[in-house]
């Protein structure tokens, strides 16, 4: 909502002087948003100048120009600029004639651009000004011609300033008018806001307009047009429409010019100056928060009915749209035909034209519901349904259709005659009952009595004490005042927010952070600590990418897909966090930065196979029935959150003494095991496959039996695709499956301080038995005593026979009560070998 | 040098004297070591009269030993200072040759870091968890009963249009990308006792593109209480906690009169950041209120016997004024270098 401070003061005093900033600052207080400020970015000296003399001069490049002599001061004075009173101009427009008044900005002039006015040489002449168009001045799209004041209805005295001839010197503020202040998106409910905040004097346009400006309000149901609702489908049972005024005149000039200070204010209000019945129309709406419409009288067919469209029904909009209308639709008909689409848009069949002579003024309030719905599912919010969505004062209808009537009389001539209607089968607003205390109790502030029925009557409730407490009417503009709530908060905005005070509760002792939460953090602080950077990216991809990478723990899974995708090529939630991550890297790659270990920790989106998800519509304000909420929380697809890495580049960099180290699969593998340190869980892996990865270089990850995902190197074509390198080290696996193991108390096992022996052991086995699997069997066969092996060499070549490898483990024995044997050793590990020889026919090298 | 045939003291004293000479003569040690053989071991010259103590009469015995044994350890002594000097230089000597440049050091260890909007959500969540607040979470695809309509969001309100929500095919699933952490605050009415204080931490979406200070996918947290006798006053009272252990003891807060759905009253929250970078001033931080009586309803929970506040604030936006981050670009294109300048501390 745009208020130009000239027109707010009409309502409510504005102090001296006082600056838009301060005005914004003194209604941000009472809850509104400040926006902008608007205008003021206008300056002069701009004034009224008379063409005395001009000398048409064709131009080399085809163009014609004026030669202009124009007196921009009275005989004998000086000029604004200090000049002549007699100024040389070249003007490249056409459009006006020896002895027109003009707006003439001067040297030394500001117009909006900014665009500085100096003198200058042009075309042969020095140009000492300039002679503006509208579109130049800010007021308009207008730029056929200079502005002719006559056209306006002006003939002001050369060397007036023009500036506040025509309003131009005024600024607005903007502000964010919140969806439960419908009255705001008026000067008149800012100008009570304002009050409110300031404590200046606030007088109500509707009373003031009928008490001071001859405005007669319709009263009575009229003949000429008869109106009348017809709402068979009312939506949530409401009637479309509850009240209707109509308000004729007849014989108006609807070319006659809009006075120069509405169309300034209709401009700094963000309207632009369409023609005179309309501007008066937007005016008005803005002034009392009115929408209203004018129809062209003689094209209307007959008895006025609002009713709900018929299938099929259509309607060509102002906006010369055809509208094919809805059943929900709320129509404003005459003889049958729709000459509106209610609350959003009239009708082009009965718009005002220039031959117009005779108007019907329509003023209604219309059920926000109803207009919501139709603005939205015409996907056309005008300035009115903005209005009537957030609710309209029901009292100003008929009052605000005599206001458009009076307006239109003064401007563009005619009469108003004795015709018109008025329904009205508004019900006044509900009484609410206040408990005393209730707001100290809510707000912890102490509020008396007094000030409690104080604020509430400045607000324009009827406030009477009962009682237990008050019990309190709202006016009829203030639909959103609905319980003692709603009411608290009036009675702590008008006091003041400022002077709630401060107070700690106590929460009870809660139970810190779960195990899950903790978890999640140790292990991201884990791979940090161990050289990995955590990244974060959007979860919308396309389908390919997402059954590509299928989940941590399928190949293949169904997807959330976004009716309102930003990108509608990236509609679909991911369902795994590596394609993120490849982004992230080739955007790192691009940038320079080669060498990256990443990961990233969110939620993927994987609703199971063959299962429907979704929600019934289910009224909030009360708590749904067991079996209706078990369906709310069944209806939301799982969510698990994952965890990735990603390696590409060098792991160690070439530096002094240092080779390069390239990242590879066991990078992934070894950050896999730093998650499982930061978890306190044992994570295994064994040989696996996934269709984005190298077939002979993909680890599955399990926790016990379960798998929960995978590690190793992508493929590289799909390294390439991504413009990766062709070595690209990935994990994926779900975080949750580790948190949920995670949190159970570790069992010690006790230190043995006796010394060990160790011995190392070569094995020749089948090349294809994993080395994992080998030592497996040498530990679980040396029993007891073996305390640790770790695999040390792996050798293929001379010596070994073809298909076959030498794994060298390195063991480490330690008997818990003794100093252990070099034999008891060697029987140890000869009991190792023995089950793998037996389990994989390993044989001891040679 | 003939070898001795009686101790003397001039015999002894000569001794001495030669192999103090020969041990302050040695350089290095091969040189000790012939020192060590020529004057203190079994064929040096001490030695030699040593030996010839057993030919000397019984009354001059004491005299003699004392005398040789004297000298031997007067040699004995000057040797091994000379030897562990020796020592000590040839280290010192090999230390010297083992001097690097430190400022040359190759690393096997790269810096890593954790993503600033994770760790300052962290930072958020112990300062609630220090005063008993527990932490909620919940799904980021939501279900619109959660998201709008059991926090009074009317399915025909203009607020419910406002919100910018992602919609999920089909439009009747009635599901959507959450467009706050609100839902959370739902989720944990039905789900846990009265009293409940929980902080609800997350991604949250809204169809707004990319630029300088908007993303569509953003990070939340919201705080709800519920219990007897909650005040406004206990609202400010722990966002100004909050404020304090987020920004400093300089900081405070500000309410000011705004409207959401499912607050009554409601408010806008303003920090007084007291080390903001361009000079210390209010910051437009999040909104927060007296939960609506019809949310209580929705979860179950009678409005006349409990009351409720509740707040939120972006993650993104406190990062930017908090730690001066001025462009969003940078928190949401992964650019390592972003995380890593902040390491492991927001």
């Amino acid at each position: 909502m745009r208020v130009p401070l000239s027109w707010l003061g009409e309502y409510v005093d504005l102090a001296e002087g006082i600056t838009p900033e301060q005005v914004q600052a003194d209604l941000v207080k009472v809850g509104f948003e400040e926006e902008d400020i608007h205008g003021g970015d206008i300056s002069g000296p701009i004034v009224v100048g008379e063409v005395l003399e001009f000398t048409p001069e064709e131009q080399s490049n085809g163009k014609t120009i004026r030669w202009c002599q124009v007196r921009v001061a009275p005989e004998g004075q000086v000029a604004a600029d200090g000049g002549d009173a007699i100024h040389g101009i070249v003007c490249g427009a056409g459009n006006f004639f020896v002895g027109d008044k003009v707006v003439v900005t001067l040297p030394g002039a500001v117009l909006p651009g900014p665009f500085p006015i100096a003198a200058r040489k042009t075309y042969g002449h020095v140009s000492d000004g300039m002679m503006a168009s509208a579109k130049e001045l800010g007021l308009g799209d207008s730029h056929d011609g200079i502005i002719r004041l006559a056209e306006m209805g002006l003939d002001p005295e050369v060397g007036t300033d023009a500036l506040e001839l025509l309003g131009l010197s005024e600024s607005a503020v903007e502000i964010n008018v919140t969806p439960d202040r419908g009255y705001a998106f008026s000067i008149r409910g800012v100008a009570r806001e304002y009050a409110h905040s300031t404590g200046a004097a606030f007088r109500d346009p509707a009373t003031e307009v009928i008490s001071s400006r001859g405005v007669t309000e319709v009263t009575k149901f009229g003949t000429e047009f008869p109106v009348s609702v017809d709402d068979t489908a009312p939506i949530r049972g409401r009637v479309g429409c509850n009240v209707f005024a109509t308000r004729i005149v007849r014989g108006i000039d609807a070319t006659a010019p809009t006075p120069s200070w509405m169309v300034s204010r209709l401009k700094l209000a963000g309207i632009r100056s369409i023609s005179l019945p309309v501007d008066i129309s937007n005016y008005v709406m803005i002034e009392m928060g009115q929408p209203n419409h004018a129809y062209d009288l003689d094209k209307l067919s007959g008895d006025i009915v609002v009713r709900r469209a018929t299938q099929g029904e259509k309607l060509i909009t102002l906006d010369e749209a055809e509208r094919v209308l809805d059943v929900e639709d709320l129509l404003i008909t005459s003889g049958g035909k729709a000459i509106g689409l209610a609350g959003v848009m009239g009708g082009a069949n009965t718009e005002i034209s220039d031959g117009t002579t005779n108007v019907l003024i329509e003023a209604a309030n219309f059920d926000p519901v109803s207009i919501a719905r139709s603005a939205r599912r015409h996907k056309l919010s005008s300035e009115a349904s903005k209005r009537f969505e957030r609710g309209v004062d029901p009292a100003i209808a008929a009052i605000a259709a005599g206001r458009v009537a009076q307006l239109l009389v003064e401007f563009a001539g005619g009469e108003i005659v004795d015709e018109g209607s008025y329904i009205n089968h508004f019900a006044a607003p509900s009484a609410i009952e206040l408990p005393s205390g209730f707001v100290t109790k809510l707000i912890g502030l102490e509020y008396s009595d007094d000030q409690i029925q104080s604020s509430l009557s400045e607000i324009g409730c009827d406030v009477v004490a009962s009682g237990a407490g008050f019990t309190v009417t709202p006016p009829t503009w203030r639909p959103d005042l609905t319980d003692k709530w709603t009411l608290a908060e009036e009675v702590a905005r008008i006091v003041g927010y400022h002077l709630i005070p401060a107070e700690l509760p106590v929460a009870p002792p809660g139970r810190g952070y779960t195990v899950a939460q903790d978890v999640r953090r140790r292990v991201s602080n884990t791979l940090a600590a161990t050289g990995h950077t955590e990244v974060l990216s959007y979860p919308f991809f396309d389908e390919e990418t997402n059954n590509l990478f299928g989940s941590a723990t399928s190949s293949t899974v169904p997807q959330v897909r976004l009716a309102n995708a930003l990108d509608a090529t990236q509609g679909w939630m991911r369902t795994s966090l590596l394609p993120g991550l490849i982004g992230t890297a080739a955007r790192n790659r691009s940038r320079g930065l080669n060498d990256l270990a990443l990961f990233e920790t969110g939620l993927v989106f994987l609703p199971e196979p063959g299962k429907t998800y979704g929600q019934d519509i289910v009224a909030g304000g009360v708590r749904p029935a067991p079996e209706v909420e078990a369906k709310l929380y069944a209806g939301i697809p799982p969510q698990p959150r994952y965890i990735s890495g990603l390696f590409v580049g060098d792991a160690i960099t070439k530096q002094v003494g240092q080779k390069a180290v390239g990242f590879n699969w066991k990078d992934a593998l070894a950050a896999v095991q730093q998650i499982a340190l930061g978890a306190g869980v044992n994570i295994s892996v064994r040989q696996g496959a996934h269709k984005a990865f190298h077939p002979g270089r993909t680890a599955e990850l399990l926790l016990g039996e379960e798998v929960i995902g995978y590690a190793g190197e992508l493929l590289p074509t799909v390294a390439e695709a991504a413009h990766l390198p062709r070595t690209v080290a990935a994990f994926e696996l779900n975080l949750d499956a580790v948190t949920n193991a995670a949190g159970v108390p570790h069992v010690a096992v006790d230190v043995k301080t006796m010394p060990a022996a160790t011995q190392d052991l070569s094995l020749v086995v089948n090349d294809t038995i994993p080395a994992a699997d080998v030592l497996a069997a040498v530990v679980e066969g040396a029993g007891e005593l073996l305390e640790s092996g770790t695999l040390v060499d792996v050798y293929q070549g001379a010596g070994i026979p073809e298909g076959q490898r030498s794994l060298t483990f390195a063991l480490r024995f330690r008997a818990p009560d003794r100093t252990l044997t070099a034999a008891e050793a060697t029987a140890s590990k000869e009991a190792g070998v023995a089950l793998a020889a037996s389990r994989f026919g390993a044989t001891i090298r040679e | 040098m003939s070898a001795p045939t009686e101790i003397t003291e001039a015999a002894v004293a000569a001794a001495v004297s030669d192999a103090l000479a020969a041990i302050a003569a040695a350089t290095d040690s091969a040189a000790l070591k012939a020192v060590r053989t020529a004057h203190v071991g079994e064929s040096s010259t001490l030695s030699q009269l040593n030996a010839l103590m057993k030919d000397v009469p019984g009354d001059q015995k004491a005299a003699a030993g004392k005398l040789v044994g004297q000298a031997r350890a007067e040699v004995n002594q000057a040797f091994a200072a000379r030897e562990e000097a020796m020592v000590r230089e040839e280290q010192n000597a090999q230390l010297a040759a083992e001097k690097v440049d430190v400022t040359a050091a190759a690393s096997r260890w790269s810096a890593g870091g954790r993503h600033p909007l994770m760790l300052l959500q962290e930072s958020i969540c112990d300062a609630f968890v220090g005063m008993g607040w527990e932490i909620a979470e919940g799904p980021e695809l939501e279900g619109e009963w959660f998201n709008f309509d059991a926090l009074n969001f009317d399915a025909d309100h203009p607020a419910r249009a406002m919100q910018d929500t992602f919609f999920v095919e089909p439009v009747d699933s009635h599901l959507v990308l959450r467009t706050h952490t609100s839902p959370v605050q739902v989720r944990s009415m039905l789900e846990r006792e009265v009293p409940i204080y929980v902080l609800a931490p997350g991604r949250v979406y809204r169809t707004d593109e990319l630029d300088a200070t908007h993303t569509p996918v953003f990070t939340q947290v919201e705080g709800l209480a519920v219990d007897k006798g909650l005040t406004m006053a206990h609202l400010r009272g722990t966002l100004e906690h909050a404020a304090r252990i987020m920004f400093g003891e300089g900081a405070k807060i500000r309410l000011r009169p705004n409207y959401f759905p499912f607050t009554e009253p409601s408010a806008e929250l303003d920090v007084w950041h007291p080390t903001f970078a361009g000079g210390a001033r209010w910051i437009e931080w999040g909104g927060c209120g007296m939960v609506n009586p019809n949310v209580l309803r929705s979860a179950g929970i009678d409005p006349e016997v409990y009351s409720g506040f509740a707040f939120g604030v972006g993650v993104e936006r406190t990062l930017m004024f908090r730690n001066d981050v001025s462009d969003m670009h940078d928190m949401v294109e992964g650019d390592v270098r972003f995380s890593q300048q902040f390491g492991m501390v927001v």
